[in-house]
């Protein structure tokens, strides 16, 4: 055995994280940890790691016991962790990033020319021939990837730990991880492996274990088990319904609520024409880079456009500022949380309330007790997880911080929803409550716009399906026409048929 | 300790290190307590601890809010100067009372204004952004006192300085106004949630479509104002404007107040009463070594030596310690720990941000 964990336990003032829960590492296997959001697996990984001081419960690194108290320590004595968003410094190269804290020296000084030679003889062992003097943030994310884990496992060596390290990569590049992660495997590291996307566990795992509710579900092998039996020990209840949905969504024959007329930006995403009903959901399709984004941010507001119009109902929209366009009820959700949706030290009452305040100006206050209201409005009509509303929202799991930003604007009234990747990095079980309320909205009366690299998810309930390649809308798909398939052509059409889609 | 509200609970800390400081100078003056009236006034050592305190006092009420957007405002010392000279020049030029003080704050608001265009529209790093105006303002200071001190006897602007109304010293009477009034401007209206939103994430908070740069400006402003206002009390006291001494170096101690306070220089959650009694009880620290008779050349140190102690017992590791001590691991634990532990998480997210700047 190479670590185990021996009924860990862990509680937060309010909450049981972690039940005396079980965990044990075979050298040489990829463990898969799995579980919705708020199930644990940080907890675990964070107890296994050091971040956090368990209150019980016994850690085995080759049968002796160990008590790391902090990263560092757990990182001496041979456990590494690669988490989601890239921990390592962007502004450093390549080779200064992999010898941080350790730099070869000479009479002293740190001796670069040795740190570069080492730092590519290191990444050669993962098939990697770049310039490893040149900025960490020159390279993709993949790369950056790959680069935090040659460090990890370059500084510990037995045990890495992967906080979900496929979530920003595309197909390709998920493949060239999977390869590395197998090369490791067969020298013997026992690797941990976090993720919500079943196929991938599927895929590259030897064992896994699911948590629930901060409680040890169960441990098995992936041939012995199917996606279903996972789901539903996930989630304690069966999925099926959700699965097997059936799609009746047909053209939104409502008046048109919104034109875009030759919207665009120079340099940004090339001007487009876009029509949105009233009562209609239009899906946005496009590999990483396609400026998805930047067309969510254009319409919003929050890059200036430079060439066209908008109009509602007829009359020109001016949509100079995110302020600008909150004005004219649009409202947006963007992909990157962290940065730009969550105000983490706030409280989730705050956080639910920032754009109404911001709309209403500073001087109409809404009293504490109209914030309580809405706040927990939302909290019970989202089923935000959280003990109450005066919880910090920056330690909600990030489906309740999601189901947060979505009631900041909810509590708006907005006529036009944007939302950028509404499920990534989301468990099942808040992916499907997320898709419901999307629909819902729609029943509602509103429009909206939903930008997802998961593909079924888009031919799920859109109505209208935009492709975007290169920073320009290169096809419409409707009705009948909307398939996975038909999406996938219309991206990779005109020479780009290697790119396969993002995940 | 629950059944405190929870603005009180906040600013506990603070309270109990203001009261062992006075208790401390109990020890070294027997007589500090002692209050007495003459000539219609209070006299005693409490009394000039909350007059001596203006101007920190006021100082830190608008860094605190510069501090909460994740700024900070070196220039108010100098600001103080400018807005001393000004109010001065005014005077001697013939102008009445009123007219001279308008002038003065007109001018703080307006550097603070200068100061919140650098940060907010011109994107230069706070620290540097109000370095300039700490440079500038002293020269700026001396062309309008034209190099000497500018002397005045106009009793009405002296009165704002050493005069009493109830008994009490107007310059207490000026920055517990001034505090009270700012605290019903932010927390009465949605102000202060907007800006502590700002200081935590200016990005998320503009794409909420708040009016984020906006707000930045309007704190620098608050700042300069609170300047002003500290540089005519200050000028009043001395009866006269002197641009190189008026506030110097008082911009630290307003900082300081303002992190003895319980105010993160992380920007975000903010509290005014924090800051007043840290201002107070760096005043209490000053007319303590004063009093106890100390030699005069000891006085820093000694007064670096009290504020590192004070930091270090508010440090995050010493009040975990206390934390573990002082609380079973239940319910009544609220949201003290995990704050904690977010600010170490937002310390080393910022320090990424930075380096992904553009």
């Amino acid at each position: 055995m190479l670590l185990q964990g021996k009924s860990i336990t862990k509680s937060f003032p309010g909450a049981l994280a972690l039940d005396a829960v079980d965990f044990n590492l075979l050298p040489g296997e990829v463990h898969a940890l799995l579980g919705e959001n708020g199930a644990g697996k940080s907890t675990l990984v964070k107890c296994l790691t050091g971040a956090y001081r368990r209150d019980a419960g016994a850690i085995l690194l080759d049968n002796q016991p160990i008590n790391p108290r902090s990263t560092l320590e757990a990182q001496d004595l041979g456990i590494g962790t690669v988490y989601q968003e890239v921990n390592l410094l962007p502004n450093l190269t390549v080779a200064e990033n992999l010898y941080l804290g350790r730099q070869p020296r000479r009479l002293g000084l740190v001796s670069t020319r040795r740190m570069n030679a080492g730092a590519r003889e290191i990444l050669s062992g993962y098939g990697l021939q770049i310039d490893v003097s040149r900025e960490l943030s020159s390279y993709s994310i993949a790369i950056q990837q790959i680069i935090a884990i040659a460090r990890a496992v370059d500084l510990s060596g037995k045990v890495l730990i992967l906080d979900e390290p496929t979530a920003s990569l595309d197909a390709t590049e998920v493949q060239m991880l999977f390869s590395i992660i197998r090369h490791l495997r067969d020298d013997g590291l026992g690797i941990i492996f976090i993720s919500h996307f079943l196929d991938q566990v599927f895929e590259i795992c030897d064992a896994l274990t699911v948590l629930r509710n901060g409680r040890l579900v169960g441990t098995a092998k992936p041939a012995d088990t199917s996606r279903l039996k996972l789901v539903n020990m996930m989630l304690g209840r069966s999925l099926e319904e959700e699965i097997h949905k059936e799609k009746d969504r047909t053209a939104s024959v409502d008046p048109v609520q919104l034109q875009f007329k030759n919207f665009g930006r120079s340099g940004h995403i090339k001007a487009f024409d876009l029509d949105i009903r009233k009562r209609e959901i239009v899906g946005v399709a496009g590999l990483l880079g396609s400026g998805r984004t930047e067309m969510a941010e254009l319409l919003f507001g929050a890059v200036g456009h430079d060439s066209g119009e908008a109009l509602a109902e007829g009359k020109p929209l001016r949509l100079t500022s995110p302020r600008a366009a909150v004005a004219q009820g649009f409202a947006f959700c963007p992909e990157d949380r962290k940065r730009d949706g969550i105000v983490a030290d706030l409280s989730v009452r705050e956080n639910i309330i920032l754009a109404l305040q911001g709309q209403r100006g500073w001087l109409r206050a809404l009293s504490k007790s109209e914030q309580t209201a809405i706040a927990d409005g939302y909290i019970a009509r989202l089923d935000i997880r959280t003990p109450d509303c005066e919880k910090p929202v920056g330690q909600l799991s990030g489906g309740n911080q999601q189901k947060v930003i979505l009631a900041r604007w909810l509590a708006t009234n907005p006529r036009f929803l944007i939302l950028d990747e509404p499920t990534r990095g989301i468990d099942v079980g808040a992916h499907a409550e997320i898709i419901r309320f999307i629909e819902a909205l729609c029943d509602e009366g509103m429009s909206l716009l939903v930008i997802s690299s998961e593909l079924e998810e888009l031919v799920d309930y859109s109505q209208r399906v935009i492709v975007l390649r290169d920073r320009a809308h290169v096809a419409e798909l409707t009705g009948d026409a909307i398939t996975t398939s038909n999406i996938i052509r219309a991206i990779a059409s005109d020479g780009h048929e290697d790119k396969v889609l993002a995940s | 300790m629950n059944r405190l509200h929870p603005a009180l609970r906040r600013i506990l800390p603070q309270l109990i290190t203001l009261v062992v400081v006075l208790g401390c100078n109990v020890l070294v003056f027997p007589d500090f307590f002692k209050i007495e009236m003459a000539n219609g006034r209070l006299y005693g050592s409490i009394i000039d601890i909350l007059n001596r305190g203006a101007p920190v006092a006021l100082l830190a009420i608008g860094m605190t809010l510069v501090i909460a957007t994740k700024g900070i405002d070196l220039s108010v010392g100098a600001v103080m100067a400018i807005c001393g000279a000004v109010a001065a020049a005014a005077v001697a030029g013939g102008s009445d009372v009123a007219t001279a003080v308008v002038l003065a704050l007109c001018a703080g608001i307006v550097c603070g204004l200068w100061n919140g265009f650098l940060v907010a529209v011109l994107n230069i790093q706070p620290i540097v952004a109000t370095l300039i105006l700490m440079v500038a303002g002293r020269g700026v200071a001396q062309l309008i006192t034209e190099g000497v001190i500018l002397t005045f006897t106009n009793e009405g602007l002296i009165f704002l300085g050493s005069g009493s109304l109830m008994a009490l010293p107007m310059p207490f009477l000026i920055w517990l106004g001034f505090g009270v009034l700012t605290a019903i401007l932010v927390r009465k209206t949605a102000l202060g949630l907007l800006i502590e939103a700002v200081g935590i994430n200016l990005r998320a908070s503009t794409l909420s479509g708040v009016r984020g740069n906006v707000l930045i400006v309007a704190v620098y402003a608050i700042s300069g104002l609170c300047a002003a206002t500290a540089g005519i009390i200050v000028a009043a006291d001395i009866k006269g404007a002197d641009a190189n001494n008026a506030g110097l170096w008082l911009e630290l101690d307003a900082i300081l107040a303002v992190v003895i306070g319980g105010t993160s220089l992380l920007g975000g959650r903010f509290t005014l009463a924090g800051s007043l009694i840290g201002a107070m009880i760096i005043q209490s620290i000053n007319t303590g070594i004063l009093l106890s008779g100390f030699p005069p050349e000891f006085n820093l140190i000694i007064k670096a030596f009290i504020i590192l102690v004070i930091l270090i017992i508010q440090s995050p590791i010493v009040q975990s310690v206390l934390f573990a001590l002082r609380m079973p691991p239940d319910r009544s634990g609220d949201d003290a720990e995990p704050n904690r532990d977010d600010r170490a998480d937002e310390r080393d997210h910022s320090m990424q941000k930075e380096g992904m700047a553009p």
